[in-house]
């Protein structure tokens, strides 16, 4: 489903070229939840940003479902986003001034869906994220749960192919950390594709897969005996 | 191949997400930034309107003048190498015959000079102080009725049918309300109302008493001197009722240049110059109307130029400090079209709802105001000149000037690259 092969990125900051990615080569199947893991400045972020065609590598190649994205144009891309991919930010990424409804409905208008159409789905998505409750609250009215938990709903509200989720849990308690993950392994189980970073070992290790960077490359690509297999 | 260009179907959703995205974020944005932003749209319209409204309304107070205490709807002069309107009498029987006359007044003109301190010079060398003037025989309740002149007798009090060597002064032919001593327009000094001044045409001379000063904004008149028109013609000797000019007031809604027709059609204009008011317009207030209305589109310019300004920044800095909001939408797939039209159509909401209460403003507040109590200026009674097909032209200006005054900077911001809006870089 995910074909990543070669891939490089590099930055180049004051004058200097930091090479970020260095020639990473994986691939993810349907229905997979994959971690990407590592210490900061490993190259996680930068990796995902690169499958959420966030960004741009400087070589290699992704395809998605055969699809090579380094040849879509820029608004190729965003449509393909909105179509095929869901993202869940570190920091949620909620709009300020729209309610958790119409955060999850914006993605869904922009699909063309009609506005009842795209307001059903959008509040079986908050069902599935358990929120339904506070459909009504803007952000500044939900605690960093709550807003993580809108933002999954907004990233699945379309029913993405692939779930890319970035740290989702760094700035969240434990508690409410179990809480969003556990929404993550009832999404996969349900069949749902998650590429998730995060620097959170035990999180990790829920997975079916966890991929390890270490300097821009991978230093490990295994598969977790404590993930449960998809019913 | 890279598509560059959305479908017609895909650019309805882009304004529909556009719509969706501006209405929220104009409904929870801070009110007082709204109103404020409103606030400065209005400014901006009245800016736009009154300023040029009030420049050509300046020249148009003077043209109404003219118009309404001089020259009338249609005015009669006599040909250029007579001395008078010859057959004035069946001239003015016609006129006043018409039942599209309102009112007229038939003057007759003289050439003359009116001297002061013949009196009270010490010595015979000392010079007299004269200034050369018109003299206008008028039958006081004509030209009341036709201009209303009483209205502008500053001093004193207007003249009655049955005076009798008694004058009203043009105030222009005082110093004290000329403001100036110069050779090219001489002036009297030290004549107040009682004072008696000598009146010199043709080799005849009279001393006359003045009853009134007038001042009334209209230079013609102001270096007029009025009397009744019986005494002048008694004292230049004049039988023939020979008028020199006509005023002539149309009753509301009736075509000067139909009335004109019907004078040229009854052959009068063998003995006068029948002119619309329009066409005996003077021409120096035709080329400072012109000039003033230069002036206002100039000033307008400026001031769409600086809505731009003020729409631009208002816009940018909104979008400025949602680059990361943006980015956001960006990455979940919201195309950057129905980004765009959600700036431009808060920018342009602004505009409307400015535009509507500059319009309150103007049309239901200032422009009967300005008319009630027109502003006065030295040479004219300023009104605010404010047309409706015009002030919707300078809003029409304004609306496009906002739409693209908040799309240039909705575009700067929607076209940086998408993860660095999202991080902040």
């Amino acid at each position: 489903m995910i074909y990543v092969h070669n891939l490089v990125k590099s930055y180049t900051t004051a004058g200097n070229k930091f090479v970020v990615l260095k020639g990473l080569s994986f691939e993810v199947e349907r229905g997979q939840f994959v971690a990407i893991t590592g210490r900061s400045g490993s190259g996680k972020s930068t990796l995902l940003y690169q499958l959420g065609l966030l960004d741009h590598p400087d070589s290699g190649a992704i395809k998605i479902d055969g699809v090579d994205i380094l040849k879509l144009g820029n608004r190729e891309r965003t449509q393909f986003r909105l179509n095929r991919l869901g993202y869940v930010f570190q920091d949620y990424a909620l709009v300020p001034e729209l309610n958790a409804i119409e955060n999850v409905v914006v993605p869904l208008l922009m699909q063309g869906l009609d506005k009842k159409t795209a307001y059903a789905k959008a509040t079986e998505a908050l069902k599935r994220v358990d929120l339904l409750d506070k459909a009504n609250n803007l952000p500044s009215q939900l605690s960093g749960g709550q807003q993580q938990r809108v933002s999954i709903a907004r990233a699945i509200g379309h029913n993405p192919q692939i779930l890319f989720a970035d740290e989702p849990t760094a700035n969240l308690d434990k508690e409410t950390s179990e809480h969003v993950l556990k929404t993550f392994l009832d999404l996969n189980k349900n069949g749902q594709t998650i590429v998730m970073v995060t620097h959170e070992p035990e999180y990790a290790a829920l997975t079916h897969r966890t991929i390890l960077l270490d300097g821009g490359t991978i230093t490990s690509d295994k598969k977790n005996s404590a993930y449960k297999p998809q019913n | 191949m890279k598509r560059l260009f959305l479908s017609s179907k895909e650019t309805l959703t882009a304004i529909r997400v556009g719509l969706f995205l501006a209405f929220r974020q104009i409904k929870r944005s801070s009110k007082w930034t709204t109103l404020l932003i409103i606030f400065i749209m209005t400014l901006t319209f009245l800016n736009l309107v009154v300023v040029s409204g009030i420049l050509v309304g300046l020249i148009e107070g003077a043209t109404v003048a003219v118009r309404e205490r001089h020259i009338g709807d249609v005015g009669i002069t006599r040909l250029k190498e007579k001395e008078y309107i010859e057959r004035s009498s069946q001239l003015t029987a016609a006129i006043a015959a018409s039942p599209d006359v309102a009112a007229y007044s038939d003057r007759y003109l003289q050439g003359a000079t009116v001297e002061a301190n013949y009196k009270t010079r010490r010595k015979e060398t000392d010079l007299v102080e004269s200034a050369g003037t018109v003299l206008t025989g008028i039958d006081p309740a004509r030209e009341e009725k036709m201009t209303g002149l009483s209205k502008y007798v500053i001093e004193g009090s207007y003249l009655e049918q049955n005076d009798y060597d008694q004058v009203l002064l043009g105030s222009n032919l005082l110093i004290k309300y000329l403001g100036f001593e110069s050779t090219a327009m001489p002036a009297l000094k030290n004549v107040e109302i009682g004072s008696k001044v000598r009146i010199k045409f043709n080799g005849i001379s009279r001393e006359m008493t003045v009853k009134g000063i007038i001042k009334s904004k209209v230079d013609d008149i102001d270096r007029r001197i009025y009397m009744t028109d019986s005494q002048l013609r008694s004292m230049s000797g004049r039988t023939d009722y020979n008028v020199g000019e006509i005023a002539i007031k149309l009753k509301p809604g009736v075509s000067a240049d139909a009335v004109k027709q019907q004078l040229v059609a009854q052959g009068f204009d063998k003995f006068a110059t029948i002119q619309t008011f329009e066409e005996g317009e003077p021409k120096f207030l035709k080329d400072i109307k012109q000039t003033f209305a230069m002036l206002g589109s100039m000033i307008s310019a400026i001031g769409l130029v600086v809505a731009c300004i003020t729409i631009f920044i208002v816009i940018f800095i909104n979008a400025i400090t949602r680059r990361k909001f943006i980015g956001i939408l960006k990455g979940i797939g919201i195309d950057s079209m129905a980004i765009e039209i959600a700036y431009v159509c808060q920018s342009l909401l602004y505009a409307v709802v400015g535009t509507v209460i500059g319009f309150i403003i103007v049309f239901a507040i200032l422009k009967p105001f300005f008319d009630a109590h027109p502003i006065n200026f030295p040479f004219s009674d300023g009104i605010l000149v404010a047309t409706l097909s015009g002030t919707f032209i300078r809003a029409g200006l304004l609306f496009l000037a906002t739409l693209i005054a908040g799309y240039i900077p909705a575009r700067m911001v929607v076209k940086q690259n998408t993860l660095d809006a999202i991080l902040g870089r």
